[in-house]
């Protein structure tokens, strides 16, 4: 595993965004991504993550600095790339099936190959029993999990998550992130994570990097060598509770700056 | 299904209470019945000027769905080329303006001039009323729609036309239906209207319009009733069909039509 990780899949080269005449989102980030590697964003608004995402992306460009994922300009690498948005961006008259397989449609995906990838996927992540449903009967849950399975419904590498579970309780927020991971361990992709809370942070990620604001920087990098399977003990364990109190305190140094 | 009996009986009583206090009002007062005809007056006239009426009613009917079709049809076709771009809009969108807010009564006998009177000009006259809310109300559902459901297409590449086929238009289909159903309402006003205008679309027959101003020449303010109750119903079920179309278009995923069900 260990060799894996070292071969980069996204990388930053000195990248600077600005709007118009505003002061720099982000200023001069380096970074560099491996193949395998869960990273999480995490900073105090501001500070440039979702921004970090849509360059990664490639649904903004940069003001300046270079982006490689898989070795290609990051609109070149979009079929190797899923993006979940915050909402669940369902389109709310297909039912699960065909939102599932929306994705699929759109790269022309023949309709039988269609078929079997979305049941395989609703099997997967636990939807087939409203498989024919519209997003409108769904709770907020279901319907995260509609839009992680659509995104990976494509077969990504790289998959962009801007806070996708950010609206939900507590409780459905640590299924998924079980979930989550799960898949991950099925799948092999790799994930950059934007949240606001450490512990989905700490929970989900190999590393974790911690942004200031004004302008958008990379304040600390955390790596985050909890042992995988991760269950719902993991939380409770001595280690998890120590790196969330460094995180936090990282974090606390970038708010007082 | 109580309630809804219940507010069922509610109308109709109110309604036999109207009438009852009308015909009490003609027995107190005594009015001539060219001024206020009571309400079994107008009853009579309904029965023995039936098929009179009915033949009013059809080309009527014919003309005010005639012109809502086609506004619908070249609503949608101008608020497609609207969505393309803002400086279109903002070249253009003024005259929809316009087109909603010039007097139909003016305009109406310009366009039976031009056009010469007749069945085909009364359903331009509905066409021209229909157009505006279609167009205003189709360019907004076209152009409303959320940033992050673009850029999920943009992700997956979809082409300019994919992003019109599989997001903007259904995403506009709830928008147009409450186009649609101003529309219908005013279709019909529309027509009667031009009728008001146009004269005799056949020889021999006309629509609610013309028969009501034969009607009032006759001072038949019996019958003149009958028609105003005629195009007030025929306005009615224009709006409840495409209610009912909404409501089976768009009931599995909308919230606007939904709610027509939950009640």
């Amino acid at each position: 595993m260990s060799a894996e990780l070292r071969v980069p899949q996204v990388t930053l080269t000195g990248v600077t965004k600005t709007y118009g005449s505003n002061p720099p989102v982000l200023q001069q980030i380096d970074l560099t991504i491996a193949k395998g590697e869960f990273v999480s964003l995490i900073g105090p608004s501001g500070c440039g993550k979702s921004t970090l995402l849509k360059l990664v992306s490639g649904l903004t460009n940069a003001t300046s600095g270079a982006i490689l994922v898989d070795g290609m300009t990051p609109v070149n690498a979009r079929e190797t790339i899923s993006y979940i948005f915050q909402d669940a961006t369902l389109l709310p008259w297909r039912t699960v099936t065909s939102n599932v397989g929306l994705g699929l449609e759109l790269e022309h995906v023949s309709r039988e190959t269609r078929k079997e990838k979305v049941q395989s996927l609703l099997e997967l992540v636990g939807l087939t029993h409203v498989a024919r449903s519209y997003p409108r009967q769904l709770s907020g849950g279901m319907k995260m999990r509609v839009s992680v399975a659509r995104a990976l419904a494509t077969r990504p590498r790289l998959l962009l998550m801007d806070e996708p579970f950010g609206a939900l309780d507590e409780m459905t927020r640590d299924r998924l992130n079980e979930e989550l991971l799960r898949l991950r361990a099925e799948q092999d992709w790799t994930a950059i994570f934007v949240t606001h809370s450490v512990a989905e942070a700490v929970f989900l990620s190999t590393r974790v990097i911690v942004l200031a604001p004004s302008p958008g920087r990379i304040a600390q990098e955390i790596p985050i060598d909890l042992p995988f399977p991760r269950t719902g003990e993991t939380r409770e364990s001595p280690q998890f509770e120590s790196l969330v109190t460094e995180i936090s305190r990282a974090l606390r140094g970038v708010h007082a700056a | 299904m109580k309630k809804y009996v219940v507010t069922l009986l509610n109308a109709v009583a109110v309604f036999a209470g109207l009438l009852l206090l009308w015909q009490a009002l003609d027995l107190i007062l005594h009015l001539p019945p060219y001024m206020l005809p009571p309400p079994l007056a107008v009853g009579k006239a309904v029965v023995a000027r039936f098929p009179s009426l009915m033949t009013s009613l059809a080309i009527t009917s014919e003309e005010a769905a005639g012109g809502l079709a086609a506004s619908i049809v070249v609503g949608m076709l101008i608020a497609l080329i609207f969505a393309q771009s803002r400086w279109i809009r903002r070249m253009l969108y003024p005259y929809t303006i316009l087109l909603q807010t010039v007097p139909i009564v003016a305009v109406a006998p310009l366009i039976l001039m031009w056009v010469g009177p007749g069945t085909l000009s009364v359903t331009l006259v509905a066409f021209i009323i229909c157009l505006a809310p279609i167009i205003a109300n189709t360019t907004q559902g076209l152009i409303s729609v959320e940033p992050n459901l673009i850029h999920l297409f943009l992700m997956h590449n979809a082409s300019r036309l994919q992003i019109l086929t599989r997001l903007r238009l259904p995403h506009a289909v709830p928008s147009l239906f409450v186009g649609i159903r101003i529309a219908a309402g005013i279709s019909v006003i529309g027509a009667i209207t031009g009728e008001l205008f146009a004269g005799s679309s056949r020889v021999g027959e006309g629509g609610l319009g013309y028969s009501i101003l034969y009607a009032s020449a006759q001072l038949q303010t019996d019958y003149l009733f009958a028609l105003v109750l005629a195009a007030t119903v025929l306005g009615f079920a224009f709006f409840f069909l495409v209610m009912f179309l909404e409501w089976y278009f768009l009931h599995n995923w909308h919230e606007s039509a939904r709610s027509m069900t939950d009640e």
